[in-house]
């Protein structure tokens, strides 16, 4: 892929923290707003996409790498599996940290009411692991097909 | 002969469509729906979660998220094993 023009670079340079910083908000905050895991994941990818189409070379930044990624996309899918069976002294997916105290455990105002992030028993947990798969699979997927786009051209010029 | 068929088979159709549209509910009044009622009176105080959508996407239905990461991680796996001959 070809650099874009220095305008696009500028502000890729301002924005893509704060894309970022944003869909770590979503992830973190599924239980009390609109959003959750996978929504949250898709914003980080696209500021990944943004990143790789306005820099071109694929090691612009030195923490895009797919074995970080493909790492945290496995330990993203474990811990969710994980988080499943541990509650299955009752069932299968049972939200065993709900209303317990401990981790997560507050118990919820009834009603209208911003809300508390210590509430939410298991769907904090399992919002980071789903966040952290969704994110990560959207930067092996695309740093993969950009890599096969520049293994193209280079051989179609040879 | 052909278009004849498909017209007439193109006019029942439509006229499927255009009664059941006289026969939906108005704007706004859904019909029966017991479960829902029962999502939004409990689910604040059974998960603890705010948010009605997520507690019913990762409690009540866990399992179906569960199946739609790993369709997720699969769709991975063979954008990787497409891409495997091309060297770094």
């Amino acid at each position: 892929m070809k650099e874009m023009s220095r305008i696009v670079k500028t502000v890729t340079n301002f924005v893509y923290g704060f894309i970022i910083i944003f869909g770590f908000y979503i992830i973190a905050h599924g239980h009390l707003t609109p959003g959750g895991g996978f929504q949250g994941g898709a914003v980080v990818g696209s500021a990944f996409a943004l990143l790789l189409v306005s820099y071109g070379s694929l090691n612009s930044k030195k923490f895009l790498k797919e074995d970080i990624f493909s790492l945290f996309e496995g330990f993203g899918l474990i811990l969710f599996i994980v988080l499943g069976f541990s509650g299955l002294g009752i069932t299968f997916f049972y939200n065993f940290l709900a209303n317990s105290g401990g981790w997560f455990g507050d118990t919820a105002v009834i009603g209208v009411n911003p809300g508390d992030m210590n509430t939410g028993g298991v769907i904090p947990l399992m919002n980071i692991a789903v966040g952290l798969e969704v994110l990560s699979a959207f930067g092996v997927i695309v740093l993969t097909m950009a890599r096969g786009a520049e293994f193209t051209k280079k051989k179609e010029k040879s | 002969m052909k278009k004849i068929i498909f017209g007439i088979a193109f006019i029942i159709f439509f006229s499927f469509l255009i009664v059941s549209a006289i026969n939906m509910r108005t704007f706004g009044e859904p019909t029966i729906s017991e479960m829902d009622d029962y999502f939004i009176e409990n689910a604040q105080s059974e998960t603890g979660a705010n948010n009605v959508v997520t507690s019913i996407v990762f409690d009540y239905r866990g399992f179906d998220t569960l199946g739609e990461a790993t369709v997720l991680f699969t769709a991975v796996v063979g954008v990787v094993a497409l891409f495997r001959g091309v060297k770094k």
